[in-house]
């Protein structure tokens, strides 16, 4: 095995010196840490968060406002909203006027928040009775329910994925099934539906879990509470223990949401490329085309969206206290 | 209900997955064989381990420091460190690569291992953090007066008191890059490929049966490694 | 429990330190070698071969241009080689180095995309065609590109997700050039492939997964490149392949050195060691393209020359053209067509 290790001098100074600086600050910081000068030590991981967050994410900016040459521009974005732009410049005034407005980008952000909807309002559906089911003290089965759903999650995602293909294929399990029942077959993946199964099936642990802390955090006696109280135990699920629960649903709606806007792998393996989403779009922007320019564009934008999104949902979730993981 | 066909498909003695012709260890004997997967397991274990142990370092100093900063910088700094979490898996990737690409650093081992640290650490501050909160303030400033050094204090105080946090937060960002694909797609050479990419690329090959037997060894390590951690917690109790 | 951390910990960092043997970092094709060649040239020569892969030409030279000094040698197909030329990646090639190049088929010393051969020395070469399935398809249906947008096939058709070759032929089944670059006959082949996708023909867009599905039965037709084609062939009786009488696109894929090479003498010692007959015949006999090796076309002798998919016959070459590398300028025609085509619905 051999690493590539070369890299330009001044990557080994700054490295060098870094480390110096390093040890030195933790040196100090650990003589003397009385209060405030203690806070000195995050000033190695501020230096690593400037480097390595802070500094990308400003040159996603500066791509996304450039040319290829470096000037500033705002043709990237244009090129989002009209993918037929850049065409229109090339071919000339002559074919110009027939091309219609390339909605290309728009559309396919638009398909893949609409199939991240339909995957987080699913895996919620699905996965409240099972969190619900899990949290349930009385059942001795909830230990083993969570030990179902830790076990594939440890696998790797794109292992479990390639797993669906040879359910899904034409040749596949379910389709041997059908067939040796009598039934014809049934074209299963490369298509939306495959996507978003598997989409679910990737991302449903994500929802299951937060909402699961949260429901186990819950202090029994409050429904307990409700049912002296006379609440049915509809009536108690209803008014006290979803609203309890709310933190972590929300908190299972982001880490959803999330990466299902951004897969690209799912999309590739089960829709075939047929069905492009948000994510493919960038990762073929920029290894594909080489675009920098327009890949950054995209991206910035998805941040923005994503940004967006959050903080509607931090309203709802002002501490942040369903954010367990696991 | 896939895995355990994966499972089923390892021990096929054919190459199709079509047809059934037999049970053999084949596969298994053709994974310990193949170098590039054994390099990508290599890759994998070395990288989530020096990245697990850096960015464990990194947050815990990191979470004392913020912990005992002013209200001001306190929540600047925390608005930094959830900034990844919130930022989706390929916008960090890429930003990473643009970073790489700018500064002319060749992709690589080197890279992939500060991309790692990167996303790793601010699970770590996250879950040494609410150990700190519940911490007793007076605990500390007792062992200052009781003549304990700062330093010793610290050692011996302070990291004791969050032991569990770090432990969860290793534990955490240890998971967390064995199983990264996207960032490490994007931050890596094709040189270097750990068990993520190269199922990847292996998988817009088709599916091998090798990574059926991957799979299943994958899966049924992990159930015995949670078995046991299962049992030795019930043990405790 | 912190020993063996520790150790554990050191024994991951040794590989990061051992650096100091010969090397040779080797970028090609998925499947595109007997990778047994590799360890013989590693035991013969002593370098160690560093090999990556990739899977098209465009995804490789983002890798190339983003990782300097990263790779040796390369296996570009012909158009990308000229691409390469223009933006100055490739080394000129010492044929000093390379004895066994004179082996090198005589009429493809001199490709228009490489004068001289200065900077490349073919690998392998073929056509692009359809694998299709005989107990699904009527074989005088496949005689023309046409049967990819028949509608007795709906849902069976596998395209390949590479924008020259998908371009290329239906441009040639409209009666035109593979080298077009004239926006409106590029928007006629759009609307073309755009048509085939809403009528729902096309099964996936992919490239090297396709010929394990076809081998699987998956589908009935796909558009491949000969030698995948004769590989799935030579696993599944039913399959058969065809140049489509419109004509196609021929192509060579060359090996060449690049400019940023850190290991310049082996990479020339291995681009010699894959031009010995009997490497290029085990490579041949291995991945299943066509070989522009004389001496091992001779070592392959009957089983070569008679097999259509592998030595087409001459009529068949005439139709087909070479790719001629599309400027950056139109280049981007044929990306937002293509993403297009891709998006269609």
């Amino acid at each position: 095995m051999r690493y590539d290790v070369t890299l330009p001098w001044w990557a080994y100074t700054l490295m060098g010196v870094g480390g110096l600086c390093f040890v030195v600050l933790v040196i100090l910081s650990i003589r003397r840490n009385h209060g405030i000068k203690r806070s000195l030590f995050a000033s190695p991981y501020t230096l690593w968060m400037i480097l390595f967050t802070v500094l990308p994410c400003i040159l996603i900016g500066y791509y996304a406002f450039t040319d290829t040459d470096g000037n500033f521009t705002f043709a990237n974005f244009r090129h989002f909203w009209d993918s037929n732009a850049e065409m229109k410049e090339i071919v000339g005034e002559e074919f110009a006027s027939s091309i219609p407005r390339g909605t290309v980008n728009v559309d396919t952000l638009v398909y893949s928040l609409w199939m991240a909807f339909l995957c987080t309002a699913i895996s919620l559906v699905l996965g409240y009775p099972a969190a619900l089911f899990m949290a349930d003290r009385d059942m001795k089965l909830g230990a083993s329910l969570v030990i179902l759903f830790v076990v594939p999650m440890w696998m790797n995602f794109l292992l479990r994925t390639i797993a669906w293909m040879s359910l899904l294929e034409d040749n596949g399990l379910i389709n041997q099934l059908l067939v040796a029942v009598g039934l014809p077959r049934a074209q299963l993946m490369y298509n939306s539906p495959a996507v978003l199964l598997g989409m679910i099936y990737n991302y449903m642990p994500f929802m299951v879990f937060p909402i699961y802390t949260s429901l186990s955090k819950q202090d029994i006696s409050l429904s307990e509470a409700a049912a002296d109280l006379g609440c049915s135990s509809f009536q108690t699920l209803t008014r006290v223990t979803i609203p309890l629960s709310l933190p972590g649903v929300i908190s299972g709606i982001t880490m959803v949401f999330m990466p299902s806007v951004t897969t690209f792998f799912i999309p590739r393996v089960l829709g075939g490329g047929n069905t492009m989403m948000f994510g493919d779009l960038i990762e073929s922007k920029f290894l594909t085309e080489g675009n920098w320019n327009g890949g950054s564009a995209l991206s910035l934008l998805m941040m923005l969206l994503i940004l967006i999104s959050l903080s509607i949902l931090r309203k709802a979730d002002p501490n942040g206290e369903g954010s367990g993981r696991i | 209900m896939p895995i355990l066909v994966l499972i089923v498909q390892s021990f096929n003695a054919g190459k199709s997955r079509a047809k059934w012709e037999g049970f053999s260890f084949r596969w298994y004997g053709a994974l310990f064989q193949s170098v590039s997967i054994m390099d990508a397991l290599k890759v994998t274990l070395s990288v989530a381990l020096l990245a697990t142990v850096i960015s464990t370092i990194l947050g815990t100093l990191a979470a004392i420091g913020i912990y005992s900063m002013k209200k001001r910088p306190q929540s600047v700094m925390m608005t930094m460190t959830n900034l990844p979490n919130t930022m989706p898996d390929i916008v960090t990737g890429i930003s990473l690569m643009l970073l790489f690409i700018f500064t002319r650093i060749n992709r690589g081992y080197l890279t992939m291992l500060m991309a790692h640290i990167t996303f790793d650490t601010p699970y770590v501050i996250l879950s040494v953090m609410p150990k700190l909160k519940q911490m007793n303030k007076h605990t500390y400033e007792a062992a200052l007066d009781l003549g304990a050094t700062p330093t010793y204090a610290l050692l011996h105080v302070l990291i004791p008191e969050c032991r569990q946090g770090i432990v969860t937060g290793a534990l955490l960002a240890f998971t967390l890059s064995l199983d990264d694909f996207t960032v490490s797609y994007f931050t890596t050479s094709p040189l270097v490929q750990n068990l993520s990419t190269l199922i990847y690329s292996a998988a817009r090959r088709g599916i091998e049966p090798t990574l059926n037997a991957l799979s299943a060894l994958m899966f049924v390590t992990l159930l015995v490694l949670l078995l046991i951690v299962n049992h030795r917690t019930e043990e405790r109790n | 429990m912190k020993k063996i951390f520790s150790l554990l910990l050191v024994c991951c960092m040794l590989p990061v330190f051992a650096l100091a043997d010969e090397v040779v970092n080797v970028f090609n094709w998925e499947d595109y070698i007997d990778e047994s060649v590799l360890q013989e040239f590693t035991v013969e020569t002593g370098i160690r071969v560093n090999y990556m892969r990739f899977t098209t030409n465009e995804d490789m030279i983002v890798q190339v241009e983003t990782n300097p000094g990263g790779f040796d040698v390369v296996f570009p197909s012909d158009y990308m080689v000229e691409r390469m030329l223009a933006k100055g990646l490739l080394a000129e090639i010492n044929y000093d180095h390379i004895p066994n190049a004179k082996y090198i088929l005589e009429n493809l010393r001199n490709p228009d995309y490489d004068p001289d051969g200065a900077h490349s020395i073919p690998y392998m070469w073929g056509t692009v065609g359809i694998l299709y399935n005989k107990t699904m398809v009527d074989p005088a249906d496949v005689n023309t590109w046409g049967v990819l947008w028949n509608e007795k096939y709906r849902g069976t058709v596998f395209m390949l997700d590479s924008i020259r070759d998908t371009f290329g032929v239906t441009l040639k089944y409209l009666g035109y050039s593979v080298n077009s670059r004239e926006y409106p006959l590029l928007k006629e082949v759009a609307d073309k492939l755009v048509e085939q996708k809403t009528s729902g023909m096309v099964k996936a867009y992919q490239v090297d997964e396709t010929k394990d599905k076809m081998v699987a039965g998956e589908g009935a037709l796909a558009l491949m490149w000969s030698g995948d084609a004769q590989y799935a062939i030579d696993l599944n009786d039913d399959l058969d392949y065809v140049v489509p009488k419109e004509g196609s696109n021929v192509w060579v894929d060359p090996m060449v050195i690049l400019k940023d090479a850190r290991n310049l003498e082996n990479a020339e010692k291995f681009i010699d060691f894959l031009c010995r007959p009997e490497v290029a015949q085990k490579n041949c006999e291995e991945i299943r393209y066509s070989s522009p090796n004389s001496g091992a076309i001779e070592l392959m002798g009957e089983e070569y020359t008679s097999n259509s998919v592998l030595n087409p016959s001459q009529e068949t070459l005439a139709n087909c053209e070479f790719f001629i590398d599309i400027p950056e300028k139109e280049l981007k025609v044929y990306n937002a067509l293509w993403t297009e085509v891709k998006n269609a619905k």
